[in-house]
């Protein structure tokens, strides 16, 4: 199996969406976790809040530096992972799974074509490096 | 091989509270010569209480152990080398110190009347005038407290002249070059910012640039020479095409110590900037003292300057509080007073050559240790550098050794490390700035350390990952201390 599930969509900042009925998850990468190390605090926006596309809406901090989180769709957010302000560590453990970040009601489902897949996403991570 | 190396004691030292026993004082107070009065009626009986629950009680000498004995485990300027690039960690000529410890100058009270203070006012003209000449600016605010102070004065008057012409626009232009201090400036003034990627030179791109500036855009924050160390060498063209569109260009002066007396913002093109007193113009920088961020402006931005500002009159130098367009104060009384004293002794020691010397000597000791080190350690920006160079660990991390690992293994050798992980557009950054400070022996001591660590890392990685060995306390749990602190000592 690969690291990043074959049903979501990745940006060029290491964040991944999954879809299901109009309802974007949202997380960072796998690959984004491992090169901010352990991660020790993250700041999220609250429900209600309106996100654009390639906009930030959060961060998180390691030891090493704070980075933005910037939106992979625009949309509400419905949901927010309560349990990461407790336990930040979940982002280093499971990034694509339990960590996920926030939920977002989308409003321009049809962004998500421009999202790389999972192939993309791994080839494009390859070259950065 | 070790060449350098200083004294760690190890003993441990116990903190004050753990030292206190009852009854130990540090004083001895002469008795009472005047009627006593209650606390509890002249102040209210709820705002009084017996004693301070835990707090130590220790003799003077205890004290002054404790103290000595923790300030030998530190390191300073007056120990060492301190290559932290993108900080001007310069020595502190003792000539500074001597002026600002005149009495006139140290015991000077900012409630004195103006009348009693000229020649407090006198030494603050003259380092604004000098400050002016130096970056080919037209005025001076010596008020910020320090450089991120000085950003935000800085972005403060741009949005004052933005606003005054009808609209204080939207957004900063930040290059990924530049200090981190500046997008939190931008946000802070209530700026969106936008990130401007650097050409494979590292540098800003005209035409990159041409394409973000629109009428939105209120300026650009721009670091130069920037963080990899490189002079943007189309600056007067970028700031052309800011100007051209009614936006402002900021320069922040942290790295300043590359140009003085060779090249003025002001003659490329900058419309404001800051400079740090505590990194160009040797004042005490870190623990060892306030900084100072004095803003410069061109002539269309100093209406909007922070008031007061000095005022030659026919009876003396004055205060002008009528200020309209005024952003305000920033900063009580005059900014920080005894460091303006310092920065101005530095100037005045050294003159025009002597301070064009320094800037020549600190941009060769750069380029030296560029030289002697391109061989073992990665160059990922190769275009000719200024005060500082900034290497990747990309060599060292196939051996599991990253920038971090090197660092604390320089502790060993006997330095202060150099600036980690930053810039942040080089992965693994080693960020290092002799300045003018050091000779060719102990910056031959540093750089046969690093490359004494890059051989390490080839024949025994194991001893630089574990790094350091020879302090008191070698890692410390760091992931820990961020994600559960415990901030207060309980007995």
């Amino acid at each position: 199996m690969s690291t990043y599930p074959d049903t979501y969509r990745y940006t060029k900042e290491h964040e991944w969406v999954a879809v299901d009925a109009g309802i974007g998850t949202i997380g960072i990468t796998h690959h984004a976790q491992s090169e901010l190390g352990d991660i020790v605090y993250v700041d999220l926006p609250k429900v209600g809040a309106k996100v654009d596309a390639g906009k930030s809406f959060g961060s998180v901090e390691s030891v090493k530096a704070v980075s933005d989180i910037y939106s992979p769709v625009s949309g509400e957010v419905t949901e927010i992972n309560e349990a990461l302000s407790a336990a930040p560590e979940k982002l280093n453990e499971d990034p694509h799974g339990s960590a996920w970040l926030v939920k977002i009601r989308l409003t321009a489902p049809e962004e998500i074509q421009s999202l790389m897949s999972s192939a993309d996403y791994q080839t494009y991570i390859k070259a950065e490096q | 091989m070790i060449k350098k190396v200083r004294s760690h004691p190890t003993q441990n030292e116990p903190l004050l509270f753990e030292r206190s026993s009852p009854g130990k004082k540090a004083y001895q107070l002469p008795a009472l010569d005047v009627p006593e009065v209650d606390p509890a009626a002249a102040l209210g009986g709820e705002n009084v209480r017996e004693e301070i629950p835990g707090f130590p009680e220790v003799s003077e000498v205890e004290v002054i152990r404790h103290f000595t004995r923790l300030s030998t485990w530190n390191y300073a300027i007056d120990l060492g080398v301190y290559p932290l690039g993108s900080c001007t960690m310069k020595y502190n000529p003792r000539i500074n110190e001597l002026v600002a410890r005149l009495d006139g100058l140290a015991w000077a009270h900012p409630y004195q009347p103006e009348t009693r203070s000229q020649g407090a006012f006198e030494v603050m003209a003259h380092l604004e005038q000098a400050l002016e000449e130096i970056t080919g600016m037209d005025a001076v605010t010596l008020q910020p407290a320090a450089g991120a102070q000085g950003e935000l004065t800085g972005i403060l008057l741009m949005r004052a002249y933005h606003e005054k012409q009808g609209n204080p626009r939207k957004k900063i232009l930040i290059p990924d070059s530049a200090h981190g201090t500046n997008p939190a400036t931008a946000a802070m003034v209530g700026y969106e910012v936008e990130n401007i990627a650097s050409n494979s030179h590292g540098m800003l791109d005209p035409e990159v640039l041409a394409r973000a500036v629109t009428e939105d855009v209120a300026g650009i924050m721009v670091t130069n020479p920037n963080t990899l160390g490189v002079f943007e060498r189309d600056i007067a063209r970028a700031a052309e095409i800011l100007h051209a569109k009614g936006a402002l260009v900021y320069m922040d002066g942290a790295n300043m110590n590359a140009l003085v007396g060779i090249a003025r913002p002001g003659d490329f093109g900058v419309d404001v900037m800051h400079l740090n007193l505590h990194k160009t113009f040797s004042t005490p920088h870190g623990g060892g003292g306030p900084g100072s961020g004095p803003v410069a402006v061109k002539k269309h931005l100093e209406p909007f300057l922070p008031a007061p500002r000095l005022k030659t009159t026919a009876e003396g130098l004055r205060l002008d509080f009528d200020r309209p367009d005024s952003i305000g104060r920033v900063r009580a009384f005059y900014g920080n007073f005894g460091v303006l004293v310092r920065a101005l002794a530095y100037i005045l020691a050294h003159g025009g050559n002597g301070l064009r010397n320094a800037t020549v000597d600190a941009v060769l000791n750069a380029n030296y240790i560029r030289r002697r080190l391109e061989p073992y350690y990665d160059l990922p920006y190769t275009a000719p550098n200024m005060h500082e160079v900034v290497f990747s660990d990309s060599k060292q991390a196939a051996r599991g050794v990253r920038t971090g690992d090197i660092a604390k293994r320089l502790i060993d050798y006997g330095f202060h490390p150099y600036t980690v992980s930053f810039p942040l557009i080089v992965h693994g950054a080693l960020m290092i700035e002799p300045t003018e400070t050091e000779g060719k022996m102990e910056i031959d001591l540093l750089v046969d350390a690093l490359i004494s660590i890059a051989l390490e890392t080839e024949n025994d990685p194991d001893v630089v990952k574990s790094a350091p060995h020879t302090t008191r306390v070698s890692r410390v749990d760091e992931v820990t201390a961020a994600r559960r602190p415990v901030l207060r000592w309980k007995p």
